[in-house]
């Protein structure tokens, strides 16, 4: 299969599907003339013009705000949030608009929506500019969260939001858009499903679940704890947080009794803590040991490029976390 | 007088009249608990929605804050479904699910019916952007308060509105107070329709008690947006003669301001116009019968439908399921 990279994988679902479908049109910050901040959408304006690839001022919950109306009278937009940070002025929107209007209505207005962009650390950009944001999303009924951690997920996920006839927050890793990975050729046109996981990895020893760009992080670690001591993991990617495919980790569990799950967000309140609930009630006879999580510590992003990286889910953490439920802690 | 123009009125009359026995017997069953949460009422602004549903075309789209009863009833939606939603029954216009604040009525360009200040106006003006997306010449209407002029909301939908030329009339109607607040204390401005210059709109000022005027105001704006010309900011001055929510009793105005006010009661005024146009009183009458019986059968019909059935919830969150 060829390979592309995770910028390349999602610009061609944004081609494909408005190629598809008129109705499907791409708004945001510097999308169009610029081409795009992180050039996700390079090439679009060139080919569908400026009726359909919409450059907006600074103004988030005004453009997503006319994102969601456009979608509730008809059209299929996709807005781009420069960086999920900003997605914070807009909040408002996507909340109280976008995820309650189906319900509130009966039932009589849909609202097919893509929300879009980069979320969790880069290098160095401080507090405001380092957040993960599928917490604060996957809170909300009504909404529908992707978080793809491959090329071949992001277009595939991405080409299936876009089908959708709800509103989703779809979070692209920041530091993920230059990694390189088989994707499907057009032709196939291949849509991921929204609640199914992916298993990266089989193992009897332990279940390690993670997404995004610790995802990569969880997964290195894995297969070098397999030569080192011999510890195999089962690696789930969720690859959607809502809804979770909740058979996928309860059917590893079942296998390897343990678990450990791995993420970018901050642990408190978050979807690891959610994960934690479903094994201890749906799992809780196979469990061998407690279940650990690995987070961003609990502070917000300092600039220092030392204590970033403290605060990151390290491997080190990630692989004392794996010891400690195998109780394989090295002495 | 011309026969058209009083026939005009006669459903003026009709119209407004209907907005406010709805409004007087909402607030009755609000007070037996037949009605829950809030419920904002439209008594004394009744002109400003019969104006509009009466200017508009069919296929425009308007859009209201949670005052919303009168544009609902003004646009069509029926008594039945109006006050079943209500008491939160499942043949409501949002089946029990939105309640006083969230009407909604597609078939009849009603898009709701929401609940936070300023949040709404982007929302119109991604309707309006939709028409002008798709090359067709619908307008839409967004409603709002003079409260509302003051939030970041308010701010970027006008902004990108005039920006892009979207074909939308933003309507202020400054009904003096924000829950209690009045506008003195709130706002910088006593003309708030100079905001307009600011986003590149045409703004326009006048009071809303007279239908006509309003009519023929709406009508220059709509025109405007509907011929490419862009959108319009419009301040119509009015007054609601309840407090802002059936738990305000409106001690930050005086009684003496209230009777006062009570003289441009928009529904005196139609009927001035109706007698001093010596249309016959049992015509009248007949008018205030044949709205009292819809209110009759409006009531009857909230009491005695269902409520919604519990797997209304899990089929309204998403349209996808999983």
């Amino acid at each position: 299969m060829r390979e592309i990279t995770y910028r390349e994988a999602l610009r061609e679902a944004l081609f494909e599907e408005m190629r598809r479908d008129d109705r499907v049109f791409l708004m945001g910050e510097e999308v169009g003339h610029y081409d795009g901040a992180y050039k996700v959408s390079q090439g679009l304006l060139a080919e569908f013009g400026e009726r359909r690839v919409i450059d907006t001022p600074i103004a988030e919950a005004g453009f997503a705000g006319i994102g969601i109306g456009a979608a509730m009278t008809g059209l299929r937009p996709i807005v781009e949030f420069m960086s999920w940070n900003f997605s914070f002025v807009a909040f408002d929107q996507i909340i109280s608009n976008a995820s309650k209007t189906y319900s509130m209505s009966g039932g009589k207005i849909k609202v097919p929506i893509v929300f879009r962009g980069p979320n969790g650390a880069a290098a160095q950009v401080a507090a405001q500019h380092s957040h993960t944001v599928e917490a604060f999303y996957a809170h909300i009924p009504g909404l529908w969260v992707a978080n793809p951690s491959t090329p071949r997920d992001a277009k595939g996920l991405l080409k299936a939001a876009i089908r959708m006839d709800d509103p989703v927050v779809f979070l692209e890793g920041e530091t993920l858009y230059n990694l390189k990975g088989e994707v499907p050729d057009a032709s196939e046109d291949e849509i991921i499903p929204f609640g199914k996981a992916r298993i990266a990895r089989e193992g009897k020893d332990c279940t390690l679940i993670a997404w995004g760009a610790p995802f990569h992080t969880a997964l290195a670690v894995a297969d070098r704890l397999a030569k080192e001591a011999g510890i195999e993991c089962d690696v789930i990617d969720p690859r959607t947080l809502r809804p979770i495919d909740e058979t996928a980790i309860l059917e590893s569990v079942a296998k390897t009794n343990r678990c450990v799950i791995v993420h970018e967000t901050w642990p408190y309140g978050g979807p690891g803590a959610e994960m934690v609930d479903l094994i201890q009630r749906e799992a809780f006879d196979y469990l061998d040991a407690p279940v650990l999580r690995v987070g961003s510590l609990d502070v917000p992003m300092p600039y220092a490029k030392n204590l970033e990286s403290l605060v990151l889910p390290t491997p080190e953490r990630i692989e004392t976390a794996i010891r400690r439920v195998t109780y394989r802690e090295e002495r | 007088m011309s026969e058209v123009k009083v026939e005009r009125w006669l459903d003026d009359y009709r119209e407004m009249l209907l907005i406010r026995r709805f409004e007087e017997e909402s607030a009755r069953a609000y007070a037996q608990g037949k009605i829950g949460g809030f419920l904002h009422l439209y008594i004394g602004q009744e002109s400003i929605a019969v104006a509009a549903a009466t200017t508009i075309e069919k296929g425009d789209l308007v859009f209201q804050t949670y005052r919303d009863h009168g544009t609902a009833l003004a646009l069509g939606m029926t008594p039945e479904a109006a006050m079943a939603e209500l008491f939160g029954k499942d043949t409501g216009c949002s089946r029990g699910l939105g309640g006083s604040m969230h009407y909604f009525d597609v078939e009849n360009g009603f898009y709701g019916g929401w609940g936070i200040v300023g949040g709404h106006l982007a929302l119109a003006a991604g309707a309006a952007f939709r028409s002008k997306y798709l090359g067709e010449d619908q307008v839409t209407l967004c409603f709002f308060g003079e409260g509302a002029t003051n939030i970041g909301g308010f701010h970027e939908a006008m902004s990108l509105a005039g920006l892009w030329k979207l074909p939308a009339v933003f309507i202020c109607e400054n009904n003096q107070y924000a829950m209690g607040t009045p506008l003195s204390r709130t706002s910088p401005l006593s003309d708030l329709s100079v905001k307009a210059a600011g986003y590149g709109m045409v703004g326009d000022r006048f009071e809303g008690y007279d239908v006509d005027v309003v009519r023929e105001h709406l009508k220059k704006a709509i025109d405007r947006a509907r011929s490419g010309e862009g959108p319009s900011f419009l301040e119509i001055e009015t007054y609601r003669f309840r407090g802002h929510s059936m738990s305000d009793p409106g001690k930050y105005r005086t009684a003496e301001e209230l009777e006062e006010r009570k003289k441009k009661d928009p529904i005196l005024l139609i009927l001035g116009k109706l007698r001093d146009a010596g249309v016959d009183e049992a015509k009248i009458e007949a008018i205030e019968d044949e709205v009292e019986e819809r209110i009759e059968a409006a009531l009857k019909h909230a009491d005695e439908a269902p409520f919604p059935e519990e797997s209304l919830l899990y089929e309204t969150v998403t349209v996808e399921k999983f």
